[in-house]
């Protein structure tokens, strides 16, 4: 399946369809178990699972009656770009932290201790 | 040498780790000094924290004002429940964007580790939604930047799977 980036991108712009992908990283739902946790309509979550589905990072299977959604390999890809970028931006904070501990370092200890 | 390790817990924590060359009082006071915060706790590149309280105490009042320069900008609160020099900080802090997310509590320690500190975040959700929605959100924040690896990222990968 080729993969539509600008659906990817649009899909990926709203935090509800982040919410919900984040939430089926765990474990596959179903519309019904996803209305609860998101306090939404069926309709409302139905729409953005159409959304992240023509994107190609959820699918759904049939089991009876159900259609439980779950992440294709690409939502599993784009979740862990998601969680690396996060670990960036945390990291970029430290490296520049490392600097100002290194500065700190340099800088002889004051006597006295005074406040 | 100093990396950093960030990963879920159960259904509401999120533990970060990283160990840092300097010793325990100096990375506990780079986190509680107000002028030291403004030099590195500011996310992606070209954004800045004009406003920076922090009362390390217990009750103390926190509050972070990021600004890109341009126009966009967002703000932290919390309180300080309990700090003991240098070893340990337990705090609640929230975004806004402009409105509150739910509080996280936090509880940072500061572990001598030879001549340097291993520092180990302890975040505490309120439930696992709250934390999806944590991490989706801080996602967010590096995301404009990585947008162009994520393109190559996704490119490849529909290579890969072309006949999926």
């Amino acid at each position: 399946m080729q993969l539509n980036l600008d659906a990817v991108f649009s899909a990926l712009a709203d935090p509800t369809r982040r919410a919900i992908l984040a939430r089926l990283a765990k474990h596959e739902a179903t519309v019904t178990e996803l209305t609860e946790p998101f306090e939404m309509s069926q309709p409302a979550v139905s729409q953005h699972l159409k959304v992240l589905e023509e994107a190609g990072l959820v699918a759904r299977r049939v089991d009876g009656a159900k259609r439980p959604r779950r992440l294709t390999h690409e939502g599993v890809d784009a979740m862990d770009e998601w969680l690396g970028t996060l670990r960036k931006a945390l990291e970029t904070n430290y490296e520049r932290l490392d600097g100002v501990l290194a500065t700190m370092n340099r800088q002889p200890p004051k006597k006295g201790r005074e406040r | 040498m100093s990396q950093m390790t960030l990963r879920t817990e159960g259904e509401t924590h999120v533990i970060v780790t990283r160990r840092f060359a300097a010793a325990p009082h100096l990375v506990y006071r780079a986190h509680t000094d107000p002028k030291l915060i403004q030099t590195w706790l500011l996310g992606p590149d070209g954004w800045t924290m004009p406003v920076c309280i922090n009362e390390a105490k217990p009750g103390g009042r926190i509050r972070y004002e990021w600004t890109d320069g341009k126009g966009r900008g967002f703000h932290l609160t919390g309180e300080y429940f309990d700090l003991r020099p240098y070893s340990r900080i337990v705090h609640v802090e929230r975004m806004h964007f402009p409105d509150p997310t739910p509080d996280n509590h936090v509880e940072t320690t500061f572990e001598a580790d030879g001549d340097g500190t291993v520092m180990t975040m302890r975040m505490t959700l309120p439930d696992a939604k709250t934390r999806a929605a944590m991490l989706a959100t801080g996602m967010e924040t590096g995301m404009e930047a990585s947008y162009a690896r994520l393109e190559g990222m996704i490119t490849s990968s529909s290579h890969d799977r072309s006949h999926v």
